[in-house]
């Protein structure tokens, strides 16, 4: 099997991740709630990878990242957590669902929101930000990288803006963290929304969320904390604040040693390798009659993802063929991305998505070429 | 029965800075380990750092110089 769908999940990870959280079930309590060797080896672990997680997007303060169980419930917390009716959002026609879906339920309430418009490459119309902004405008809530087109956001320039103005900045790490640099600080950013199990090559069921010292998010959820149990409030400080229940602490043992292997490899080499294979895959496949790549292949920084068409074939046609004949694992179809796919005007045929791991090869890609070749012969 | 001893009960804000305060003292050669915060103690998290009075007054200049956070210390019999 060749695996080419990273950007759904790391289905290829460091052999460690596996042994970390089967060791995290033979050691680990739940952690917080007591004292003894198996609470407080909960705690370590999670704790360690806090800092962990902490030094990767140059975080001084690890208390200020909580852990989630996903973005999408970063994501949630955030927009469900700072914007209120009579704020103004901003964002962009690149987004996945997971912050389309909260803004329009914000938009429901009373919020106003303003999506900035994306180009046939998937290209974000920046120049738009002055112009949209109003005196209400409470947040930038944007995707570092899009899922279907891979292309990369100019966070220095949208947080230029937001920084202006004192604007929220909250960014959608969903395709980059772990894949490409984070800088938290530099980067101007005030809510970063990670996820685990992709470009951090951890278990599903991990994720996070870093929120910037000075800003207060009302949670999402409240409950058991393991600490100020008489009070009738949940308690107010980060991480305690955005953590409410037993955390996941076997995945985010596996995520612990994901962040290992990430440190010991580099996030630059990560994204160099990821890279060299994805540009190999879009040279190759352009040159295919017949097949239209999505997104602007021209950018200096992409995330690892070539996105395409093979003339007017079902892209689920495509995909299946490629799984049934093949053994390639690709995602076809609408992304979850219906701005985008109108953008790109794909929005009847989708579009089959490869995305690439550290963990591919050549080989593979070329195997991948090779088989996008037959089909598109075959038409 | 267990004898009882005077001790230096830190205690914390949250869970993570209880952990924080470990990791520091293993680093920076602190006695002391986390107990459950007895009953005597107010405070928000669950966990205290338990040290003798003497270690605490020796190590004390140096949890303040590694600006190791806590939110209370008492002496307790315990």
């Amino acid at each position: 099997m060749i695996y080419m769908d990273s950007s759904a999940t790391s289905f290829l990870k460091p052999p460690q991740v596996e042994e970390a959280v089967c060791r995290a079930f033979h050691t680990m309590g739940n952690a917080g709630r007591g004292a003894h060797a198996a609470t407080l080896g909960a705690a370590r672990i999670i704790y360690d990878t806090r800092e962990k997680l902490a030094e990767l997007f140059h975080v001084s303060d690890p208390s200020r990242i909580a852990f989630t169980s996903n973005a999408t419930e970063s994501l949630n917390i955030a927009i469900s957590g700072l914007i209120s009716p009579g704020d103004h959002v901003i964002t962009t026609a690149c987004e996945h669902n997971s912050v389309l879906r909260p803004l329009y339920v914000k938009e429901s309430q009373g919020a106003g929101l303003t999506i900035l418009d994306a180009d046939e490459k998937g290209r974000i119309a920046y120049e738009e930000l002055e112009q949209v902004r109003r005196e209400h405008t409470r947040a930038v809530v944007i995707t570092h990288a899009s899922n279907l087109t891979g292309n990369v956001t100019d966070l220095a320039r949208v947080s230029a803006f937001t920084r202006k103005y004192g604007i929220l900045l909250i960014v959608d790490a969903s395709q980059t963290a772990g894949s490409i640099p984070i800088d938290v600080e530099k980067m101007g950013i005030d809510v970063l929304c990670f996820t685990g199990h992709k470009g951090l090559l951890g278990p599903q069921g991990t994720g996070g969320i870093y929120v910037r010292e000075g800003i207060s998010i009302t949670p999402l959820k409240v409950g058991g904390s393991g600490i100020h149990s008489f009070d009738k409030m949940h308690p107010s400080d980060m991480p305690t604040a955005l953590e409410a229940g037993t955390a996941n602490g076997h995945g985010i043992a596996g995520l612990n040693a994901a962040l290992d292997f990430l440190r010991e490899t580099k996030v630059e080499a990560v994204h160099e390798k990821e890279m060299e294979l994805a540009g190999r895959f879009a040279e190759k496949a352009g040159k295919i009659p017949g097949v239209t790549i999505y997104g602007d292949l021209s950018a200096k920084l992409r995330a690892p993802i070539v996105s395409l068409n093979i003339g007017e074939l079902d892209s689920a046609a495509v995909s299946d063929i490629l799984w049934d004949d093949y053994e390639i694992c690709v995602r076809a179809g609408a992304h979850c991305a219906p701005l985008m796919h109108q953008a790109l005007g794909t929005v009847e045929q989708g579009a089959v998505r490869f995305s690439f791991s550290y963990f591919n090869t050549e080989e593979e890609v070329d195997t991948a070429v090779q088989a996008l070749l037959d089909i598109a012969e075959d038409q | 029965m267990r004898e009882k001893k005077k001790y230096v009960i830190l205690s914390f804000h949250t869970t993570t800075e209880a952990m924080s305060f470990e990791k520091q003292s293993m680093s920076n050669e602190i006695p002391g380990r986390l107990i459950p915060i007895p009953r005597e103690i107010t405070a928000g998290c669950g966990l205290a750092w338990r040290i003798g009075v003497e270690e605490y007054s020796a190590c004390r200049q140096k949890i303040q110089d590694l600006q190791m956070k806590y939110q209370d210390a008492v002496e307790l019999l315990l």
